[in-house]
């Protein structure tokens, strides 16, 4: 039913909250220099979820409860800044939610009729600078990136949309939480070639093309996501959702 | 090709979808073996010698934290460490035990982390199988085959940039029937830092990639910082005992070549292995190596480690003091305290004939000017005249109580423009050289002021404007 009312509101305009991102390609970090993915046109959420909007997709779905839900699907931490099932510090209202597992974050997304943006989506979308899609050679891009990787996590997150907005319209791609993706796990497709024995050539190729600062940072969100399985929660680590647009073209 | 590489390296980075290593021996059924949780130290201690004669199960738990702390006077910078301090923790284990290690990343870590101890064998140090997300911990066991001292450090991609920020330590597998006694044991490891800013440029400086690729750092330390050797807890001995340095160098690139002005390495343990090597100035420490250095102090005075690639201890701060107490030993060594002679440099580079002083941020009022003084004094004056400003008798002018200081300007123009040949202060006769330090204008009225009103003397402020006027163009 949700989906439905989602796809005839797609036929008009973005659904509130979504803005789409068009289209493009995009060079995934194990790709040759000239090697690209076309990533197809979706829609993307504006800002991440905020701890209030996941309490009304708690109340309305108990399972999803601290006290309630599977830990095979969500680790000890889940929902541990709350203070109660539906409870949390008022100030964090606006704040993105954090310390949610990815199937979750995934449920809380297929009960809106969304679902979760692909790997390729996300980087495709997080490329963008405020006044281009491509701002990755922008100077002070990496260097805004770079900085916030550097930081330990605040103890309390600020609002959404405190950082910047892109050129979609889209808030806090980076500074703010790292998000889940669909596909967090996927590049470790074409790891099953590694010998015993390899331990020189992981560290040494670890530098691999980083005279390119994007790469770089790009490096250490790769790194991040292949840190996490689908249970773990964690203090800095929300999400935002996805649509496909409606004529159903898939990435 | 390249793709190849890199396929292998994610998959190496992947914990949850790697096999764990094997180690060549499988581990002794659990009970086996009495068990002990590993004493962890903090640099420049070093854990107590193994007194055991049996091999043990060793338990190891190691928490990674990133945390904003100094780098040098003024400066901070964000360090990831093992342990909360850079260098890591010291761990210690003899050779045959069994260690079940305990990586521990801390909640509120921005990013994953790992280890690589090269005393391990099997694939990767350790490190796939210690890949670890914030807020999780990792365990893996292994079998500690070789003695030696070996480096440990994260392996996380970017690997060169979580070794640039603090990720490396130390791992002694002492041999069975341990090293040869001494009196005191020390733990010194040096590394490089890079910076967006320049060398001493104050605040919170963030990681340049450019200049970690050039190789080019702006800071090269011992034990994490500038000064973290022997600076505020300076270390003593006696004269007669005998010292071992546990000597590491985490890089991420440069190659030590590690001295210590004023003495001779007895017994060299190069590498960090079993080869000894007798009556040696210099070691080479690799980085990611290490070097086991004994020495038996004879004479009183202050010992000084370096990296005797000169420039990166009197510029960027490879200095570490290790001070002597005791009956002078003239037989052994006579004269005057030659050993801080080297010293006459500070960090600030020594004026080029026509290049143009630096400027830095206005001070607006006197309080500011001896704020920022202050850090000044300790970047460039502290190595000569003193955290008190005593000087060195004889040798280096005292700045507290100086009846040479006869006017504002006077302590002016030495900063400025230099000094040399013989001066009287407060009866005591000195003919040294002191260098045009290139300091701006504001930081030099800065530092003037601040020796104005520290230890007891009276008072003052100068303005940029004063100095200005003094310089000598």
């Amino acid at each position: 039913m949700l989906v439905l009312t989602a796809m005839l509101l797609l036929t008009l305009a973005p659904p509130p909250g979504m803005v789409k991102v068009s289209g493009g390609s995009y060079a995934p970090l194990y790709a040759r220099e000239d090697d690209r993915i076309a990533v197809g046109p979706f829609l993307l959420d504006r800002y991440a979820v905020t701890n209030e909007q996941f309490r009304e997709f708690v109340r309305a779905h108990p399972e999803w409860r601290r006290s309630k839900v599977k830990r095979v699907f969500a680790d000890v931490r889940y929902l541990g800044h709350w203070t109660g099932d539906l409870d949390f510090d008022p100030a964090l209202a606006k704040s993105p939610v954090t310390h949610v597992s990815w199937f979750a974050a995934r449920a809380y997304a297929r009960s809106l009729g969304k679902r979760l943006p692909t790997q390729a989506e996300w980087e495709l979308a997080g490329s963008a600078s405020e006044k281009r899609a491509d701002g990755t050679l922008e100077p002070g891009f990496s260097r805004r990136i770079l900085d916030w990787y550097a930081r330990p996590t605040r103890p309390a997150l600020p609002p959404v949309g405190s950082t910047y907005r892109n050129y979609y319209g889209v808030y806090d791609m980076h500074g703010l939480v790292w998000e889940w993706v669909d596909d967090f796990q996927t590049t470790m497709v074409g790891g099953e070639s590694r010998g015993g024995g390899d331990g020189d050539l992981f560290c040494g190729a670890a530098a691999a093309d980083a005279r390119d600062r994007s790469d770089y940072a790009r490096f250490m969100r790769y790194a991040f996501r292949s840190s996490l399985k689908a249970r773990y929660t964690l203090a800095n680590l929300g999400f935002r959702c996805a649509l496909d647009l409606p004529s159903g073209k898939k990435p | 090709m390249k793709r190849t590489i890199t396929a292998l390296l994610l998959s190496s980075l992947l914990a949850g979808c790697s096999s764990p290593p094997t180690p060549s021996a499988s581990p002794s059924p659990a009970g086996a073996l009495p068990e002990e949780v590993a004493v962890l130290t903090s640099a420049p201690e070093v854990p107590p010698p193994i007194t055991r004669k049996h091999s043990a199960k060793v338990s190891v738990k190691l928490e990674v934290s990133e945390v904003e702390s100094e780098l040098a006077p003024g400066v901070t910078y964000t360090f990831w460490t093992f342990g909360g301090e850079v260098p890591g923790k010291f761990i210690r284990i003899r050779e045959g035990d069994e260690v079940e290690f305990h990586l521990q990343n801390r909640p509120d870590s921005k990013m994953p982390h790992n280890i690589d101890l090269h005393a391990v064998t099997g694939p990767g140090g350790g490190a796939a199988a210690s890949f670890t997300a914030p807020g999780h911990e990792s365990v893996f066991s292994f079998k500690a085959l070789n003695p030696g001292l070996y480096v440990y450090h994260c392996a996380t991609a970017p690997v060169g940039m979580h070794i640039a920020n603090g990720m490396y330590g130390l791992i002694l597998v002492e041999p069975v029937g341990g090293l040869p006694k001494v009196d005191r044991e020390f733990y010194v490891m040096q590394s490089e830092f890079y910076t967006e800013g320049a060398h001493g440029e104050p605040g919170l400086q963030p990681f340049s990639m450019e200049k970690a690729l050039d190789e080019n750092p702006d800071y090269v330390v011992f034990n994490g910082k500038v000064d973290g050797f022997g600076g505020d807890q300076a270390q003593v001995v006696k004269v007669g005992e005998t010292v071992r340095l546990y000597v590491g160098n985490g890089g991420p690139n440069l190659v030590s070549s590690f001295h210590v002005i004023g003495e001779i390495f007895d017994t060299v343990y190069i590498e960090g292995g079993t080869t000894k090597n007798k009556h040696v100035q210099s070691t080479l420490v690799p980085a990611g190596g290490s070097a086991i250095v004994d020495f038996k102090v004879e004479a009183p005075g202050t010992l000084v480690l370096v990296d005797h690639s000169i420039f990166r201890a009197f510029n960027k701060g490879a200095l570490g003091k290790l001070k002597v107490e005791g009956p002078e030993n003239p037989l052994v060594y006579s004269g005057k305290q030659a050993d801080v002679v080297y010293m006459a440099e500070g960090s600030t580079i020594q004026r080029i004939p026509g290049s143009r002083a630096p400027v830095g941020k206005p001070t607006a009022n006197k309080e500011e000017r001896i704020a920022r003084g202050e850090i000044v004094y300790k970047r460039n004056c502290v190595a000569c005249h003193g955290q008190e400003g005593k000087g060195v008798p004889k040798v280096f002018p005292p700045l507290a109580g100086s009846d040479f200081l006869t006017s504002p300007e006077v302590a002016v123009s030495a900063v400025v423009n230099g000094l040399s040949g013989e001066i009287k202060v407060n009866g005591e006769t000195y003919n040294n050289v002191m260098p045009n330090l290139q300091l701006s204008d504001e930081d030099a009225a800065s530092v003037v002021t601040f020796v104005l009103n520290s230890w007891g003397n009276k008072g003052g402020d100068v303005s940029p404007k004063t100095i200005a006027r003094v310089r000598v163009k």
